[in-house]
């Protein structure tokens, strides 16, 4: 036993806040109170810790923004990442969760300004990992319509599926998307003057990831905020005179962006 | 919302049209996948949820018992392996690396 040569292991006297606070500035210095087994501050192993810290969470959301990633290249995104987390330290213990503010961060980042769909692309990806997590449920049976009185039909409203998303943009973010993490060999050049907007859903388990047609997101949403179905299709009629109802519904329906509907008394 | 009236028989068509489309491609939703258990070679599992969660080719063993891989609804259990082995939806106890 060497126990007579070090102290024994005591909590370090420094409070959480300011250990927290050092962890995400690399200039600040070794927090007191943070010793080694001689009792001195100890700013080495801080610093191993600090590194081990900024690069795990660096490496979690290279999990998370595989495309983004892809985009920008390892080392671009490794500096990013790095920006990125000393700016936004995680506000949960809950790794999944983590990257919340990065397509915004992207968004605004100055030296990314001649690369605008990024952000969006990160909002999709963000939304995949949130549909993937998402709480289980059965999607609703297109059939279920079909006990409705057609009279009424257009009275009804949907319940939003636990795992549905809808990605509005001004880019082609799912030909970026397919092209950069999912289907990286079928998909080939896109064309940036082409906004796309994209459904996700898991009524499974697998994630999926739908272009909407036009009309499609606006109708979506409204649907997903509750509006009934009359509703939501005048306006999207309204706003783009090739929507088209049967094939934006059935788009929804397919996807399995609902998991039950209703129709007032 | 106030717009253009959209008829009760113009909604009732289109929702008809959309739902009689789908019953059709019905196999569409047949591609559902379930965990299968102890039939992915070693390495070759399945598992990618994010950050935190990675364990997607970790498996070292052959058909290792509680490592899964997606499969066809409904095709696990009939699921072969060498020796007489079978897919299982649940862990399984066999193959397992040494602890």
């Amino acid at each position: 036993m060497r126990s007579e040569m070090r102290s024994p292991l005591s909590p370090p006297q420094v409070d959480a806040a300011s250990f927290g606070r050092a962890l995400f500035d690399p200039q600040s210095a070794t927090p007191d109170g943070l010793t080694g087994p001689d009792g001195q501050t100890a700013p080495k192993r801080f610093n191993v810790y600090r590194n081990n810290v900024i690069v795990s969470l660096s490496e979690a959301l290279g999990e998370t923004f595989p495309a983004v990633k892809t985009l920008l290249g390892d080392d671009y995104f490794k500096a990013l990442a790095r920006a990125f987390v000393t700016a936004h330290p995680p506000a949960s213990p809950v790794l999944i969760w983590y990257g919340a503010e990065f397509a915004d961060f992207l968004s605004a980042f100055p030296p990314l300004q001649s690369y605008p769909y990024l952000g969006d692309v990160a909002r999709l990806e963000w939304a995949w990992l949130q549909a993937y997590h998402a709480a289980d449920e059965a999607a609703l049976d297109p059939a279920r319509l079909g006990d409705i009185d057609p009279q009424r039909l257009g009275d009804v409203r949907f319940t939003p599926h636990p795992a549905v998303h809808v990605v509005t943009s001004r880019w082609p973010v799912w030909t970026i998307a397919r092209a950069n993490r999912f289907e990286p060999d079928e998909v080939g050049a896109a064309d940036l003057s082409e906004p796309q907007s994209v459904l996700i859903t898991r009524p499974d388990m697998d994630v999926n990831v739908f272009l909407l047609r036009a009309g499609g997101a606006g109708f979506t949403l409204d649907l997903l905020q509750g509006h009934t179905l009359a509703d939501a299709a005048g306006r999207a009629q309204e706003e783009d005179e090739s929507f088209s109802l049967s094939d934006c519904l059935s788009d929804c329906l397919a996807a399995g962006a609902f998991s039950g509907l209703l129709l007032d008394e | 919302m106030k717009h253009k009236a959209m008829s009760a028989a113009f909604v009732a068509g289109a929702v008809a049209t959309a739902v009689a489309g789908l019953s059709s491609t019905v196999p569409a939703n047949a591609q559902a996948k379930e965990k299968c258990y102890g039939v992915s070679l070693k390495g070759q599992n399945d598992c990618k949820a994010g950050p935190g969660t990675t364990c997607a080719g970790t498996s070292t063993i052959d058909y290792q018992g509680n490592a899964w891989t997606l499969v066809p609804k409904g095709t696990c259990t009939t699921m072969d392996v060498p020796g007489g082995r079978h897919g299982s939806l649940t862990e399984l106890k066999r193959d397992l690396p040494e602890a």
